[in-house]
């Protein structure tokens, strides 16, 4: 299936979680915010959210220097 | 009346007369004085903002200048303290400005106090931690603040008003642990990053304290200044939040005991004492005499030893330079200014 992250298109398992998109981002160590289809994803619940075919992901680092 | 000064700031109709009387008498506190800290205290201070009180721990070096503005080689070479560089360099670019500089470590203890009386608070901090203690402060007291960080190219920033726009924990629940992401260290930082990143900031920072609430904008946006990406998110609050729902504030909770942390970007540790001193800086030069090179200025006292470089503030915290551990920085604090 094909869910879009940032605007770019992204091909990944049926049956996907958040977590798993996270882990083949490699952001999965990284402080991110997700939405999913405009509302907020919490960090515990990224394992059990599941993806579907068309969903529309924002994902957005925090950087902490300055 | 108003002041030919502004006039090409009150011209801008959303902003007005009104909100240029309301924004010079507006108080505005800035944690952490170096590269977003800079840009932020000038462009507010250039637009007639009224009282800043300008929170830091640290003093000028020659590496600060590409990024921090108001900087410049003779601070450096003085090793002024930031909060004190930077506030010589206001009152000359606007005297009507009230500048409070505090060379201070912002911890639990003393947070509430440096903010209570302000009507906002800008973030020009370098690390998560402190963040995240300023979101805990700001929610506790009502206090609207403006975030941002800045590393590489890429930037982020949120205007947090309490109550109504989401915090910086109803995004980021859990303090990210260290090494989790980049840091100026390893992936080092543009200059016209620094400069979007707050310039960004600054104008959430006008909205609010013009009054123009409605104006400011709603969730996070990021921007990376190298490929031109642009990224928002919405400002849904999380219900949950520790910090602005539950109002659990944990990071306002004081842990005892001294603290040792890597500075960014610098090839340091900042020591704080377990409780504040009053040290006497020229008792402390005369002790250090047949140690290694040693200097003063008003603010801190400096000795080379051990292939490191101490500068001790006469509040009792140091910067050990040569080092990124913090067990090593601790031990040579002990040795050479004491537990």
């Amino acid at each position: 299936m094909v869910v879009v992250v940032n605007g770019q298109e992204h091909g990944i398992e049926e049956g996907s979680t958040v977590a798993r998109l996270l882990n083949e981002l490699r952001l999965d160590a990284q402080p991110v915010a997700v939405e999913l289809n405009g509302g907020l994803v919490r960090k515990m619940d990224y394992a059990n959210t599941p993806l579907s075919d068309g969903d529309r992901l924002e994902i957005v680092t925090f950087v902490g220097g300055g | 009346m108003s002041d030919p000064r502004y006039a090409r700031q009150a011209l801008f109709a959303p902003l007005g007369q009104e909100g240029q009387r309301r924004l010079s008498a507006a108080r505005a506190a800035l944690v952490g004085c170096g590269a977003l800290g800079t840009h932020l205290a000038e462009q507010l201070g250039r637009a007639g903002l009224g009282f800043l009180r300008i929170c830091d721990r640290d003093f000028v070096e020659l590496d600060n200048l590409p990024r921090q503005v108001l900087f410049d080689e003779k601070d450096a070479a003085d090793r002024l303290p930031k909060s004190v560089a930077a506030a010589e360099k206001l009152r000359r670019i606007n005297s009507a400005l009230q500048v409070d500089s505090r060379i201070v470590d912002v911890t639990a203890a003393n947070v509430e106090a440096l903010i209570e009386d302000v009507d906002l608070v800008l973030d020009g901090t370098d690390n998560f931690e402190t963040r995240f203690l300023l979101n805990d402060a700001c929610m506790k007291l009502g206090t609207p603040w403006v975030h941002g960080g800045c590393v590489g190219s890429y930037g982020q920033v949120m205007a947090i008003l309490p109550g109504d726009t989401a915090c910086l924990r109803c995004w980021l629940e859990h303090l990210p642990p260290p090494g989790s992401g980049p840091t100026c260290d390893t992936a080092g930082v543009l200059g016209p990053a620094v400069g979007v990143i707050a310039a960004l900031q600054a104008a959430e920072a006008l909205k609010i304290l013009a009054g123009r609430r409605d104006a400011v904008h709603r969730g996070t946006h990021t921007i990376d200044v190298w490929t031109n990406i642009h990224q928002t998110i919405g400002a849904k609050r999380n219900p949950d939040c520790p910090s602005c729902g539950r109002k659990t504030f944990e990071f306002l909770a004081v842990r005892a005991g001294s603290l040792a942390m890597t500075l960014c970007g610098r090839d340091a540790v900042h020591i704080s004492p377990a409780a504040p001193a009053r040290l006497d800086l020229a008792d402390l030069e005369r002790r250090w005499a047949a140690l290694g090179r040693t200097s003063r200025n008003p603010y801190l006292a400096r000795l080379e030893a051990d292939g490191c470089e101490l500068s001790v503030f006469s509040d009792g915290r140091a910067i050990i330079k040569g080092t990124e551990d913090p067990a090593r920085a601790k031990t040579l604090y002990s040795k050479y200014v004491g537990a």
